[in-house]
């Protein structure tokens, strides 16, 4: 377990140097962008006096490096500053957002994961029937289709046609898990769709590598039935392309969704993001940029380490 | 052309009754001058609504596009939709403009103008509550309006009032405006939705907190999310706000809007798609909400800049716009042909006798030759923002048609107002009405005006504009205008090829009066002036 605590520590401290950059790229990227936020508020009603009234107040006339400065020493204190257009505390505005973020790509990854390992083990188990092909028949065209695309079909059949979930997914603080979870199902089943391919194909790959090994052929050869070893044998020893896999498709479903959130109308942090990249609202920018690679690295992070659990040859071998 | 609001604007900062035409002859005056698009049977039940009298409670739901993230309710700072609708719920303006476009009382409770009209006094409303209990009176006032003014100002309203040279109290319930020059139309001015009154030292995080005196007391803002209000039960006006509550959800995706419409998730939502209206419109229970008040797309040229520097390669691309078509196919109806001039046909400023521009090729090919540019590839910058692409794309047919070679340089939809608008020599833009003739010409038509999107430089008109301001003759002021109208249509820098109509959407459950085209969404009053029907 030693090289374990090691590899989390370098890769906590290599974590941090990371963001670091990331957060200079951010910054770079956004006063790169034409216009700043006074323009981007005022719009069409601005002029050079309001725009430069704006501007003083903001602080944006000072040199870049000092803003960034600032910037910094702000979070190094745990402060992310206050929103550029409307004054209101970063922290405020992204936390709740965060948890709708986080509670949509759970739900999804509850569906999603043994949806697409079940499917996947079937597909292996019965490869290259006309069960394996209907099934990367059909999700894969999922998968090519864009997702908004999905979505619409989505609600013309469950909202409008058999109106049994709503097209809004308007959730609020005042509400059960169980009502959530039903505002939510049809993002939540959009999102599945886009996902279930990716971590399908690669559990079956994962699985028919393995069913070539020697010791597959040994149980085969001992009488064991092959759903047996598919899902005791193959399985386990094809867990960590999976895992790899489950994270990325985890990372994606906090970081890339806002089309299925404005479709929705759920309130993510990706419209947030968006919508603050369009205003050069850069402390927003920032704060959710970060959160975005935090999310990343820790699910590298933490499909590294799954990864080695699961594979003892890693679990015993020195980095 | 098709609606009843077009006869009522006419009637624009009209006081005088016998000027007023019911809509059946305006309908018919505008078919004689051949403006008239086919009458939208959607007009019918829209009108029938307003036999159904108010009812009191209700929750209402609105999804609406033009919310952000980014929104505030710091009345500097207002721009788009939803904090549009949010702020006329929580907060009341001095002056109202009513649907049939005259400035009527609603914080002030009356107002005279001295002679030349420079000098105006306001007298408030007495024993008026904020929804912190304070009681309105003329430091408020003051305090709300000078936020707009003055060097650090960042307001939207700063260019609209900086004709104020001061404001000053006369006791509790009376204010006083000293203006540079005089104005016949201040208390239009008023209404703008900037100038909503708010207690005095309202600063920093209380601004999103929403105190005003409106019917409504904010609940929960949450900027791009949604809005909820309930009703102020001290509202001092009687014959409004009749929800018990509301709720302004922020929906940015057209088709997202119209299924929560179809669903029941909202009762009305604002910017119906166009391409599919003939769709919708079949759909049970939703009645089309349309209304024009001159609310008018652009596509301006820079007139200090070559080539649009000479007028007769203006007339040939003013030529060269098919207005009909693109009402027909952009608007699918839901509009009227423009003139190259602001002032909207409801305008009881319009000058009614100037012909209507039409698509001429052979006309714009004269000028182009006279003009020497016959070979000349003219780049107007567009973007997919507001459908400018799709009118670029109908303009530059026409214009080959002509002759006229036109090349579409898109342009990012992010960042168009700071860095296409006013800057390209040919862009698309476009205006939201204003209530006056003059806030018209002198918001983007005067030399000294800040967005005079096509930097036109006219004597002639600035001194008509400055001199109409304070003429209270309504018969020589509207000499003046219609000479204002026919210099911006023969010399100015714009094309105005057509007036769009604000197309909206309730459910049947949701009653109203004459919708005013002001602005969208009841000119943003929609809150206080709707009702569910029992």
């Amino acid at each position: 377990m030693e090289n374990l605590t090691q590899l989390i520590f370098k890769r906590c401290l290599a974590s941090v140097a990371t963001l670091f950059v990331i957060s200079i790229i951010i910054f770079i990227g956004v006063e790169l962008l034409p216009g700043d936020v006074a323009q981007a508020v005022l719009g069409q009603q601005a002029t050079p006096e309001t725009v430069d009234a704006f501007r003083k107040e903001l602080k944006l006339d000072l040199p870049p490096m000092v803003r960034y400065g600032a910037w910094l020493k702000g979070v190094a204190h745990g402060d992310f500053g206050n929103s550029l257009a409307n004054g209101r505390p970063v922290a405020d505005q992204i936390g709740w957002r965060l948890g709708n973020t986080l509670f949509l790509a759970l739900l999804t990854s509850a569906i999603a994961v043994p949806l697409a390992i079940c499917l996947g083990m079937l597909a292996a188990f019965y490869r290259n029937t006309l069960f394996d092909r209907c099934i990367s028949i059909s999700t894969l065209s999922f998968i090519s289709f864009p997702e908004f695309f999905i979505a619409y079909i989505l609600i013309l059949v469950f909202s409008i046609q058999l109106n049994w979930l709503p097209s809004l997914a308007a959730v609020n603080e005042n509400m059960g898990l169980g009502t959530r979870i039903y505002t939510v199902l049809l993002p939540a089943m959009t999102l599945t769709c886009v996902v279930t391919a990716h971590m399908m194909r690669q559990t079956r790959a994962a699985i028919i590598n393995v069913l070539a090994s020697a010791y597959i052929e040994m149980a085969q050869i001992k009488g064991i039935k092959r759903l047996r070893i598919i899902v005791l044998h193959a399985f386990p020893n094809s867990l960590s392309p999976v895992i790899n896999v489950v994270a990325l498709n985890m990372a994606y479903l906090i970081v890339g969704v806002v089309i299925v959130e404005v479709v929705f109308v759920y309130p993510g942090l990706g419209q947030l993001l968006v919508d603050s990249v369009a205003k050069r609202d850069l402390p927003v920018v920032q704060a959710s940029g970060l959160i975005f690679s935090v999310v990343y690295i820790l699910l590298n992070l933490i499909a590294d380490i799954l990864s080695m659990l699961s594979n003892p040859k890693l679990r015993q071998s020195r980095i | 052309m098709t609606d009843q609001k077009a006869s009522e604007i006419r009637n624009l900062d009209g006081h005088d009754e016998s000027k007023k035409i019911t809509r059946r002859q305006f309908i018919a005056g505008a078919s004689a001058l051949g403006l008239s698009a086919a009458l939208s049977p959607a007009l019918v039940p829209s009108s029938a609504f307003a036999a159904q009298g108010p009812q009191k409670g209700g929750h209402f739901k609105m999804g609406m596009a033009g919310g952000h993230t980014t929104d505030s309710l710091d009345t500097a700072l207002i721009a788009d939709q939803v904090a549009d609708c949010t702020n006329y719920a929580l907060r009341n303006n001095l002056v109202e403009v009513d649907h049939k476009g005259n400035a009527v009382p609603e914080l002030a409770e009356s107002w005279d103008a001295s002679k030349d009209a420079a000098t105006w006094h306001f007298n408030l409303r007495k024993g008026v509550e904020f929804h912190n209990g304070k009681t309105m009176d003329s430091e408020d006032v003051i305090f709300s309006i000078r936020h707009h003014m003055g060097k650090d100002s960042k307001s939207g309203a700063k260019g609209l009032i900086n004709q104020i040279e001061d404001i000053k109290k006369d006791g509790k319930d009376k204010v006083v405006f000293t203006l540079k020059t005089g104005n016949a139309d201040f208390p239009y001015i008023l209404n703008d939705y900037h100038l909503t009154i708010v207690p005095a030292g309202t600063q920093g995080e209380q601004w999103e907190k929403g105190i005003g005196t409106g019917g409504y007391i904010l609940e929960a803002w949450e900027p791009g999310v949604k809005s909820i209000v309930r009703r102020n039960p001290n509202y001092y006006k009687s014959d409004r706000a009749h929800f018990e509550s509301a709720e302004v959800l922020s929906i940015a995706d057209t088709n997202a809007r119209t299924n929560a419409l179809r669903t029941g998730q909202v009762d009305y939502m604002n910017r119906v798609e166009l391409k599919t209206i003939h769709l919708f419109q079949r759909a049970k229970n939703i009645n089309i909400i349309q209304v024009n008040g001159g609310y008018h797309y652009t596509l301006a040229m820079l007139t200090d800049t070559p080539p649009y520097d000479n007028n007769d390669v203006r007339l040939a691309l003013k030529y060269a716009i098919d207005r009909e078509e693109l009402v027909k196919k952009f608007l699918r109806g839901y509009g009227s042909v423009g003139n190259d001039q602001p002032i909207h046909p409801g305008n009881r400023f319009y000058a009614n006798d100037l012909p209507q521009r039409q698509y001429d090729p052979d006309k714009a090919k004269f000028h182009l030759k006279k003009a020497g540019l016959s070979q000349h590839t003219f780049d107007l910058h567009t973007s997919e923002h507001g459908g400018f692409m799709d009118i670029s794309t109908l303009y530059q047919q026409s214009a080959a048609k002509a002759g006229i070679k036109i090349n579409m340089v898109k342009e990012p939809e992010d960042g168009y107002w700071s860095n296409v608008w006013l800057n390209k020599a040919f862009c698309h833009g476009y205006w939201g009405a204003r209530p006056t003739a003059d806030m018209a010409f002198s918001v983007a038509y005067s030399g000294k005006a800040k967005w005079n999107e096509t930097r036109l430089q006219n004597k002639r008109l600035d001194e008509l504009v400055l001199a109409a301001r304070s003429e209270l003759d309504d018969a020589k002021r509207k000499e003046m205008y219609r000479e204002c109208q026919m210099i911006i249509r023969d010399e100015g820098g714009t094309i105005v090829p057509f007036f769009k109509d604000y197309v909206e959407a309730s459910n049947e459950k949701i009653g109203h009066g004459t919708v005013s085209g002001l602005w969208e969404s009841d000119a943003h009053r929609v809150i206080e002036r709707w009702w569910f029907k029992s």
